[in-house]
């Protein structure tokens, strides 16, 4: 008789694996940072697996009617979990950390609940020590069995989704097995038949429903057509077009939308550039998307452009892609120009090469890796190969979003020995962005730019550098190597953002 | 219930799985190549039995300094200082270094033994010199950032989860809270603390710490029954202190005196700020050996000649007779010099001195060595962080007899992963070289990489793929242990005097063994000789 209980042992175990590792990489999906956010979820769960069985003890009464009820709800609930938590997200309806988690406790806490129901069910037919084991190598066997199908063949060729819509009828399907097999022991079986078919029959639909109901969603995320997806060695690359618009997105980070990226870009090159007739010898680090190197190629005063790139695949999409070539005006392309694929700070170690005018455009310093990179370590370093009247310019994140994190940037500047002019643009895909002119020597505002723009013109500038109230510059302690202090700033300024 | 180690094993494993690592981490590939090292172990073996050719040739010298340690590069670097050249270093293996020494590969520089300077306290002034002199202190009183470990300095794995810092972040009661906080204020208090001639109770250099009975006692009661006899019972506490014990002193805390425990902790002052590069403390090795003028054969005037083991010293009334086996040639030389610094280890001292004086037999019985395990893995990837904070420099195991492993590649300036090498140390805490079994000494490369891959691969099951090469560093006299009774008794104290024309000047003296203590033992040696030698100089120290 206990052999049905035990195979369901095995189907509800994988399913509350399932629903935990759906949860935990949805999460490192929508949120990033998966290692953050897979731990965080499993240990809310098993939290909650530890309350639900605790909880059990308080359930009393007909024990086969409330497992097959508790299966209908877990297959609900963790059956629609994925779809459900994709649809609030999209809709940004309300603080999604706390629908995450909160929907993650719910069935953690019903998950709990199941074993334990289990083993007091068969506590009366099978000697406690056989019980145990039996239960339990069953629940790791269909654990193991999840953790390799959930990888291998469900994530990819399901899709979340689907798979926990997948797991969800499996839970309702032991439900109305059970049913099935005991009802001469249940008292009115007729109530928890409607029950079982009413679940089973949802999540049918839905599984049905999903593939619509996932681009939609998915569509919602990045309200727009994916036209380019690909996974480097360093990073996720998503290019995405909906009528006239391009966007570039890194690590679902947007990069660039083709509608408003010559402001940033414009921002970023011609205040430091227009003020340096000079300029011959050129410096963009970081920038693959070429669209820096567009705005440069404008001064033919400047003979030589060097790209350092970490990523091959980023010059390489940008160089060669039908779509992205007119973004950047073909600029990979310019025999001006060297493209180093390389880790910025090494070439800068190894190399003796001077230039008058350096693009240090970097990701955000999200991580110790990208901390490195806006460190006094790093500007001195910078500072030797930059010629007696360069220029540097530095992408500092945003003034108004990250106020603390942008002025330690030029705090970090400023103690390593650089004179500092901080500015800002309206970028609408961003908001209000940061950057920051440093040189040896103090910046003198251009009279002119020299070269055709649409947003940085000659009379726009003074307002740029111009910081209101509530951008203006906050006491910062410099960016150390040994503190990296910008990274736990940084951190908790965006992350007091995506708690919204 | 172990359901829930299971779920959370089984998922990290597809979270890997999911970000597309090769599958299946049962498959174990074959050991990766590499080599054993061994510090001129059949060398020791030769000079228990002086079975060495007899000299051929007498040269003279005024200093002859024993062991190209920090202690002896210590102390040729103060000779120097004050102008006095007619010195030869005189070091049995091929480089100088002894546990300040680096290995090197294609990757990058990794440590052999010494792997970080803690920023000195001000008593450390010859250190602090040092470091100016290297430009690693600047004039403003900073330091370096190249040298200073960059963030994060350590975490600590515990129950699958990587925890900031070396003591448990989660999971721990209120009152164990309250006992780190009160065991922190009491240390604090004792860093603040002068006697009454304005010495620190535990000072580094060790030798200037304070002199008063009470915190002298604290020798004679091991470091474990200390904290138990001031209430502390925190079993997260007590793991740190027999932690830092082996780290530093190769010893359990059961069986190190409390006053060396007190003073690992309480020695110095800040945070914790340590320097460290990818070879480890060779930096300093090589700072301190700038000024020395190279063997080679026929020049009469160098300072350091290396493959040179001194296997004989005999005493007269106007020198010493130091007989040198030069490994190179064959041959044995005698030298004959005004004065001794021996920067050797003491241990040996029966072996060489001719005859040993009978105060520094009975000083030495006793004396008790912790072997030492140094195992380099290069790796092709960084080791991987499943569930906590990322890789720091420092990355320590809780459950595990080894302390863990560095990171050579940590303060290289890139930001984004590449290969690097990772170096675990194993202090032989349960074996002592006065036993005659050591089973875990006799364990060869392929055991001892096979030891260190177990123990990693429980945080980074990935390792044995990632692993390219396993370098095994095995050294049997690794570091003096400072057990109970053995830094105050008397004893020890012995080896801190004049002996005639002999001095000593290994961190064996300081019955612990750090940098600082070598370099003051160094030092200290080298002003006592250039007193002897009547040059007039200002001290260091
Ligand atoms: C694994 C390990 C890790 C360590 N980590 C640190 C650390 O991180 N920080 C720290 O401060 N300390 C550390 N130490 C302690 C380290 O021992 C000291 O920092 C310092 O290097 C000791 O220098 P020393 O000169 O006293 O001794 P040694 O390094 O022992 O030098 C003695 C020298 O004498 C030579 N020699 C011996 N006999 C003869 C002979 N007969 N003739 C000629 N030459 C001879 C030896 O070859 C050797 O080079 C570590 C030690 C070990 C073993």
């Amino acid at each position: 008789m206990h052999a049905p209980l035990l195979v369901s042992v095995f189907i509800v175990a994988s399913c509350g694996l399932a629903y935990e590792l759906i949860a935990g990489a949805l999460a490192s999906y929508l949120l990033g940072d998966s290692v953050t956010q897979f731990s965080t979820i499993i240990g809310t769960y098993l939290f909650a697996m530890g309350i639900g069985s605790w909880l059990s003890r308080h359930i009393g009464g007909d024990l086969l009617r409330r497992f097959i009820q508790i299966e209908l709800l877990v297959g609900l609930l963790g059956g629609i979990s994925a779809g459900l938590l994709f649809l609030l997200f999209t809709l940004h309806a309300g603080p999604f950390g706390l629908m995450l988690y909160g929907l993650v406790m719910l069935i953690g806490i019903l998950v709990g609940l199941e074993i334990p129901l289990i083993m007091r069910i068969l506590k009366g037919e099978v000697a406690f020590k056989d019980l145990v084991a039996q239960v339990l190598s069953f629940d790791y066997i269909g654990a193991l069995a999840v953790s390799l199908l959930f990888p291998l063949v469900l994530a990819p060729h399901l899709g979340l989704v689907r798979s926990a819509l997948l797991f969800g009828l499996l839970n309702a399907l032991v439900a109305a097995w059970a049913l099935m097999l005991f009802r001469t022991r249940i008292g009115n079986v007729r109530g928890l038949q409607v029950q079982c078919a009413a679940v089973i029959a949802a999540l049918v639909i839905g599984f049905a429903l999903a593939g619509r109901f996932v681009s939609l969603a998915e569509a919602n995320l990045y309200a727009e057509d994916i036209v380019h997806a690909e996974s480097s060695p360093y990073q996720r690359i998503v290019v995405t077009r909906w009528r006239d618009e391009t966007r570039l997105y890194l690590n679902h980070n947007l990069q660039f939308s083709s509608r408003d990226e010559y402001r940033y870009h414009e921002a970023l090159v011609h205040p430091g550039l227009a003020a340096l007739p000079g300029a011959r010898r050129v410096l963009v680090l970081g920038g693959g998307d070429g669209m820096a190197v567009r705005e440069i190629l404008k001064y033919p005063q400047v003979e030589h452009i060097t790209l350092v790139d970490l990523d091959p695949r980023m010059t390489e999409i940008f160089r060669t892609s039908p779509l992205l070539r007119p973004l950047n005006g073909d600029a990979l392309h310019s025999p001006k120009l060297t493209i180093v694929t390389a880790d910025a700070l090494q070439w800068l170690e190894a190399s003796s090469e001077q230039f008058d005018f350096v693009v240090a455009d970097f990701p955000d310093p999200s991580s110790h890796g990208l901390g490195k990179l806006y460190s006094t370590a790093f500007y001195r370093l910078l500072a030797q190969h930059v010629s007696a009247t360069g220029m540097i310019v530095v992408q500092a994140t945003s003034p108004m979003y990250a106020r603390e994190s942008f002025w330690t940037v030029v705090t970090t500047l400023e103690a390593a020995g650089w004179q500092t002019a901080p500015y800002h643009a309206l970028v609408p895909s961003f908001g209000e962005w940061g950057y920051i002119i440093a040189g040896h020597r103090g910046y003198q505002m251009p009279k002119t730019v020299p070269v055709p723009t649409r947003f940085v013109t000659p009379d726009a500038l003074p307002a740029l550098f111009h910081f209101p109230a509530d951008m203006a510059r906050v006491p910062a302690e410099p960016n150390r190597l040994d503190n990296q202090n910008l990274v736990r700033v940084f951190e908790r300024e965006w992350g007091r953002l995506q708690g919204h | 219930m172990q359901r829930r180690e299971f779920l959370l094993g089984a998922s990290m494993a597809a979270l890997l799985n999911a970000c597309g690592q090769p599958a299946g981490f049962s498959s174990k590939p074959p050991l990766p190549p590499g080599t054993l090292t061994e510090p001129a172990r059949l060398l020791g073996h030769r000079l228990r039995q002086k079975d060495f050719p007899a000299p051929t040739e007498t040269r003279r010298v005024a200093v002859v300094i024993a062991g190209g340690g920090i202690g002896g590069l210590s102390a040729s670097w103060r000779l120097q200082h004050a102008g006095c050249d007619d010195f030869l270093l005189l070091e049995m293996e091929s480089s100088v270094g002894g546990n300040s020494r680096a290995g090197s590969n294609a990757v990058a520089p990794y440590p052999l033994g010494a792997h970080y300077l803690p920023l000195p306290p001000p008593e450390a002034r010859a250190v602090r010199r040092l470091l100016r002199e290297l430009n690693v202190l600047k004039p403003d009183g900073q330091y370096d950032e190249a040298y200073l470990c960059h963030a994060p300095q350590e975490r600590l794995y515990r129950d699958g989860y990587w925890h900031d810092g070396l003591l448990p972040s989660l999971g721990l009661g209120a009152s164990e809270r309250a006992e780190h906080a009160r065991f922190h204020d009491q240390i604090a208090e004792l860093r603040s603390t002068r006697d009454h001639a304005g010495r620190r109770p535990f000072a580094l250099p060790m030798a200037l710490s304070s002199r008063e009975a009470a915190w002298r006692a604290t020798d004679r009661s091991n470091f474990r029954d200390w904290l138990l006899q001031n209430g502390y019972t925190s079993p997260a506490l007590h793991w740190l202190a027999d932690y830092a014990c082996r780290d530093d002193y190769g010893t359990r805390a059961a069986e190190t005196s409390a006053w060396a425990g007190l003073h690992y902790f309480s020695c110095r002052e800040g945070e914790g700020q340590v320097l460290t590069t990818p070879g480890g403390n060779a930096w300093l090795t090589d700072g301190l050996k700038q000024g020395l003028k190279q063997g080679m054969e026929g020049t009469r005037s160098a300072q350091l000649q290396a493959d040179a083991v001194l296997w004989r010293v005999t005493e007269t009334r106007h020198q010493v007779a130091c007989d040198v086996y030069l490994a190179a040639e064959n041959r044995s030389i005698r030298i004959l010099a005004r004065e001794l610094i021996w920067a050797a280890p003491l241990f040996l001292i029966p072996h060489v001195f001719v005859p040993p004086r009978p105060e520094w037999l009975a000083a030495l019985a006793g004396i008790e060595y912790a072997p030492w395990v140094v195992v380099n893995l290069t790796l092709s990837a960084p080791p991987e962080t499943r569930a906590g904070v990322p890789l720091a420099w420092d990355n320590v195991l809780y459950d595990s007899p080894a302390l863990g492993y560095v990171v050579a590649t940590h303060q290289q300036l890139r930001y984004a992963p590449a290969p690097t090498v990772i170096t675990w140390y194993r202090a032989l805490h349960e074996e002592s070289v006065r036993s005659p079994a050591t089973p875990l000494l006799q364990m060869d490369r392929a055991a001892w990489a096979e030891a260190a891959l177990r123990d990693l691969e429980r945080a980074h099951p990935e390792i044995r793929q990632t692993a390219t090469r396993i370098d095994v560093h095995r050294h049997a006299h690794a570091m003096i242990r400072p057990r109970p009774g053995s830094l105050w008794d008397g004893r020890r104290e012995v080896f801190t005097r004049n002996h005639g024309r002999v001095r000593f000047a290994h961190a064996d003296v300081s019955g612990f063994s750090l940098f600082e203590e070598a370099n003051h033992r160094g030092v200290l040696a080298a002003e006592r000789t250039l007193t002897r030698l009547g040059v007039s100089f200002n001290t260091f120290l």
